[in-house]
């Protein structure tokens, strides 16, 4: 299973990658094995606000319906518009093609909870 | 032994539209002996022409076919955990014929339906005592609509205390819809984690004067009993909160321990469910909500009452949440589970519990050394197993598809989202003990093959009428139209 370096990750299984004050959110490769099959996906809108642990959108796989929750609080900027017509992309390209939303961070305290790529393979071992 | 899906005469069949034969008709009509009319042209449909053209013989050969696909409680078991899929006796259809019920019109006046008001006040006391709650509802639908009124009336409480609370506390071994019934009532959902029974301490740590409600399934969705519950109803009580629990899971209290009795403030019932009326496609189901006297007020309307000796419905309740359904709810199966509850008798109800927890320990005794159980604490009315004991790569979706080859119906599976892959096995009373070894043989078999030959779990169903549906592709690209090209 890959987990790329320059990433953050959080224990909702979710990768955060951060260029100065813009978040990249998405779903790691273990969430998607885990998931199974991807069907569904929902996301928030532009201009939206998020609260960090708020649940920002909705995916659903063949399995099981999952929310994804927001890791830190900020403005939606831009969404990956795609993704709903095509949710396999979350299967198969989970950090390149399968990117959910950028987030315009209104603190950059919480990124300070997320974990490093070493600590959350650890998590995932345990998990 | 060992049974096996058959495969004799199941026959495959076409759409009606591809059936279609130009012409063809079901009954011919007698000409026309009174002046003739034409709809207004707005009325009349263009795009009739591809409508299917057939004969009476066509119709029912198609549907009856259709029908012989169908598998149900009344062909085999039927495991689905956190349903209750018990076997519907026939008792209760009977009694749901009777003419003075099915012929009855909603519209009759009072004093002429008086045995069906009867069977309503009488249910519903029924029901009150089996649950311990001093008032009851029959109206709700089923048991999503049950949640819903129950969320209602614990909002209108609060209102009426001139409170406005915000959130609902839901552990993660809640019945999947419990959180969807809290946001429908403009509830913000905390979900507080679980070790497989709720702790107090964890509730505390979530509760505070914003929290309107705790929304507990018990026993929860691992068939566990929630040992800490009375503890728990007090903490939320002492904050000025109500408890409310999902009674999907009944069967496994039912004449044993009472919701009303241990602190919790309202609860529904699923007559599908735990009172034996028909389930599924057989449906409809039937939801009624048993509350704590302090929210009888808020109660939707009409309540059935008693006035001397005249049945009635109360309409005049000022603080009642409204109507909720159309007329009295769904009132041939309340005739149903009534007739369920007095063929059973108190004692009869007593040990239909006893036997749907003996008949689930005895599937867990039997299948443990197999397949992984993540929780280890008594198991009530269900059994949930994990994936993780499986051999070569085979998960719980080729389980339950291997066990459509040996002829039962899969239990429910990858719910609970706590537990890894799981297969949660709920057999209820009304299977024997010959029909739940071959359950189990039947499980301890396709573990068997896990470790041997895999490749029979991956390829199932090989069996059944069409193999390994493409479940992914159906829900990204469905079509679900026909069209002529």
């Amino acid at each position: 299973m890959n987990f790329p370096e320059e990433f953050k990750y959080t224990e909702d299984h979710e990768w955060v990658l951060i260029e100065d004050d813009v978040v990249t959110i998405g779903i790691t490769d273990f969430a998607q094995d885990q998931l199974g099959d991807i069907v569904f996906v929902e996301l928030p809108e532009v201009g939206d606000s998020l609260e960090v642990g708020k649940s920002f959108g909705v995916v659903e796989s063949v399995k099981a319906v999952s929310d994804v929750y927001a890791p830190v609080s900020g403005e939606v900027v831009e969404v990956n518009e795609e993704l709903p017509d095509d949710p396999e992309v979350l299967n198969t390209s989970p950090y390149d093609d399968g990117w959910m939303i950028k987030l315009k961070l209104a603190d950059t305290a919480a990124l300070d909870a997320l974990m490093d790529v070493a600590t959350y393979q650890k998590f995932v071992e345990k998990d | 032994m060992i049974s096996t899906a058959g495969r004799g005469l199941v026959l495959d069949e076409n759409l009606l539209f591809e059936k279609s034969q130009p012409g063809r008709v079901g009954y011919s009509i007698t000409g026309l002996d009174v002046p003739e009319v034409f709809p207004e042209s707005r009325l009349i449909r263009e795009e009739i022409e591809s409508f299917p053209e057939l004969s009476e013989v066509d119709v029912v050969r198609h549907y009856t076919r259709l029908s012989t696909w169908n598998y149900g409680v009344d062909s085999g078991f039927y495991p689905l955990g956190s349903c209750t899929m018990k076997y519907n006796p026939k008792v209760n259809e009977a009694a749901a014929r009777f003419p003075g019920f099915a012929d009855i019109h909603p519209q009759t006046p009072e004093l002429l339906n008086q045995g069906a008001l009867e069977l309503m006040y009488n249910l519903q006391r029924d029901l009150e005592e089996v649950s311990g709650f001093p008032a009851m509802t029959l109206q709700p639908a089923a048991g999503a609509q049950g949640e819903f009124a129950g969320m209602l009336m614990i909002r209108a409480w609060h209102e009426a205390n001139g409170q406005k609370r915000h959130k609902v506390i839901i552990p993660d071994t809640a019945h999947g819809t419990n959180p969807a019934s809290a946001a429908l009532c403009g509830y913000e959902v905390i979900t507080v984690a679980s070790d497989g029974v709720l702790s107090k301490e964890a509730v505390a740590a979530v509760m505070d004067d914003d929290v309107a409600a705790l929304m507990v399934t018990n026993p929860n969705t691992l068939g566990l009993f929630e040992s800490d519950i009375r503890a728990i109803c007090e903490l939320v009580h002492e904050r000025g909160g109500l408890v409310y629990a999902d009674g999907a899971n009944l069967n496994a209290l039912m004449g044993i321990s009472r919701p009303g009795d241990i602190g919790i403030d309202v609860m529904h019932f699923n007559l599908h469910k735990t009172f034996s009326t028909p389930h599924g496609g057989g449906g409809p189901g039937s939801g009624p909500v048993g509350v704590v006297e302090k929210l009888e007020p808020f109660l939707p309307v009409p309540v059935v009452i008693k006035d001397d000796d005249v049945y009635k419905l109360e309409y005049n309740r000022p603080k009642s949440i409204g109507r909720l359904k159309s007329f009295y709810g769904h009132f041939s199966i309340l005739v149903r589970a009534y007739s369920y509850i007095l063929s059973m008798g108190g004692e009869g109800l007593k040990r239909a519990t006893e036997l749907a927890v003996l008949n689930a320990n005895y599937i867990r005794a039997r299948l443990e050394g197999e397949y992984d159980l993540p929780n280890k604490q008594r198991s009530l009315h269900e059994v949930v197993f994990s994936e993780d004991s499986l051999q070569n790569d085979c998960h719980t979706l080729d389980v339950a598809k291997r066990l459509i080859d040996y002829g039962y119906h899969p239990p429910t599976i990858y719910f609970p989202l706590v537990v890894h892959g799981a297969l949660m096995i709920e057999p209820t009373e009304t299977e024997s003990k010959q029909m739940i070894d071959e359950f189990c043989d039947a499980l301890l078999a396709i573990a068997e093959e896990a470790k041997t030959a895999p490749e029979l779990l991956k390829q199932a169903p090989v069996r059944a009428k069409v193999k390994r549906l493409d479940e992914a592709t159906a829900a990204r690209k469905p079509i679900l139209r026909w069209s002529q090209e």
